[in-house]
């Protein structure tokens, strides 16, 4: 009987920490870092999916304001087979301490990536040439053609942009 | 009708690209209200052999992270006939820290211009830190020479390995061309008056 009493105790600590384990897992994978390639490799596909991916930062009060477009049910709803990914410029050293909490705080929904580069004239023209490098700014991916806009986007002005990239 | 309006949409977009001046245009004047109470134009620096035109603010944290080397480009190149000239382009009703009377308390050595004009506007400017580098070209004209990034690493001054604006105030100096005159970088879209 004692055996077994410390056998379920054992158990119980045990899961626990599979549990943690798992938890910390997809907390992790939350915010995936990514370097550029990386991340036209995933939104260059020939899969007829929608590819929205919005630069932002925890900092960046305009990509703040904008961020629940991104997330609004109408835009899910008016287009199928949408894949939203919001690409952090927070600095890599803020991460643990500013850009988990935000993402756990809003309670975030859409994938959060944190870009992993460093001087940004080698990677902003490869976003698109005519971005100066002004944040927020969206491109819109479908089977590798994509359009591009530079400032803040209402609910309206992003579906209208989804709109050109099927013409 | 949709196609139109799509038109319409993309159109408008490509003006907002197609804003900003070239290298090689002349610089916009401008004549806007400095720290000291006291207006500062471009025609002012006539006797320069340029202007470090930085469109700047408090709050963006880029910003905060160019603070102290553009504090050391005017020390290092005012003496060289470069001096800087910072402007900064943002409401304070949308930023309260880049409200005019926390712009005085940076108590900078260059003036730090409030720009309720929109000249960010005529140069294109879109973000902070944003730089423009002046040449004096004819008797009372500047050219644009250079636009884009002060170096290559934003977030740490210590890992700098590429100083674009020297480099292109020192290619100025030498009579070689400057390369690049384009650069891209990272900052906080310009909200204005």
């Amino acid at each position: 009987m004692q055996l077994s009493v410390f056998d379920s105790m054992k158990r119980m600590v045990l899961s626990l920490f599979v549990l943690t384990g798992l938890f910390t897992h997809t907390y992790s994978q939350q915010v995936e870092e990514v370097t550029i390639k990386q991340l036209l490799q995933r939104v260059n596909q020939q899969n007829d999916s929608v590819y929205v991916v919005n630069f932002w930062a925890t900092w960046c009060g305009p990509c703040v304001e904008e961020l629940p477009v991104f997330s609004a049910d109408e835009l899910h709803q008016y287009q199928k087979h949408l894949k939203v990914l919001l690409v952090s410029l927070d600095f890599k050293s803020q991460k643990e301490k500013t850009l988990i909490p935000f993402i756990r705080q809003n309670k975030m929904e859409q994938e959060v990536l944190l870009l992993n580069e460093r001087n940004p004239n080698d990677w902003v023209d490869l976003i698109n040439p005519s971005w100066s490098g002004a944040i927020p700014a969206t491109v819109i991916y479908k089977n590798s053609s994509s359009v591009f806009h530079e400032g803040e986007l209402n609910l309206h002005e992003l579906k209208e942009l989804i709109k050109t990239i099927h013409h | 009708m949709r196609k139109i309006s799509t038109l319409l949409f993309m159109f408008a977009l490509s003006l907002v690209a197609m804003a900003q001046v070239q290298v090689g245009d002349v610089a916009p004047a401008f004549k806007l209200l400095n720290t000291d109470y006291t207006e500062v134009a471009l025609d002012d620096y006539k006797a320069q052999e340029g202007v470090i035109l930085i469109f700047t603010c408090n709050h963006c944290p880029y910003a905060k992270f160019y603070e102290e080397r553009i504090k050391q480009l005017h020390s290092a190149y005012k003496s060289q006939g470069f001096p800087v000239v910072a402007i900064n382009p943002n409401d304070s009703v949308k930023y309260k820290e880049d409200g005019f009377s926390y712009m005085v308390d940076k108590g900078y050595e260059f003036p730090y211009l409030l720009d309720n004009e929109g000249i960010y506007k005529a140069y294109g400017a879109t973000k902070t830190p944003h730089v423009f580098l002046l040449l004096k070209s004819g008797a009372d004209k500047f050219k644009v020479g250079y636009i884009g990034a002060i170096d290559d690493s934003p977030q740490d001054a210590s890992e700098v390995q590429l100083k674009y604006l020297e480099n292109a105030i020192k290619a100025v100096k030498n009579g070689t061309a400057i390369n690049p005159t384009l650069t891209k970088a990272i900052g906080c879209s310009i909200k204005p008056f």
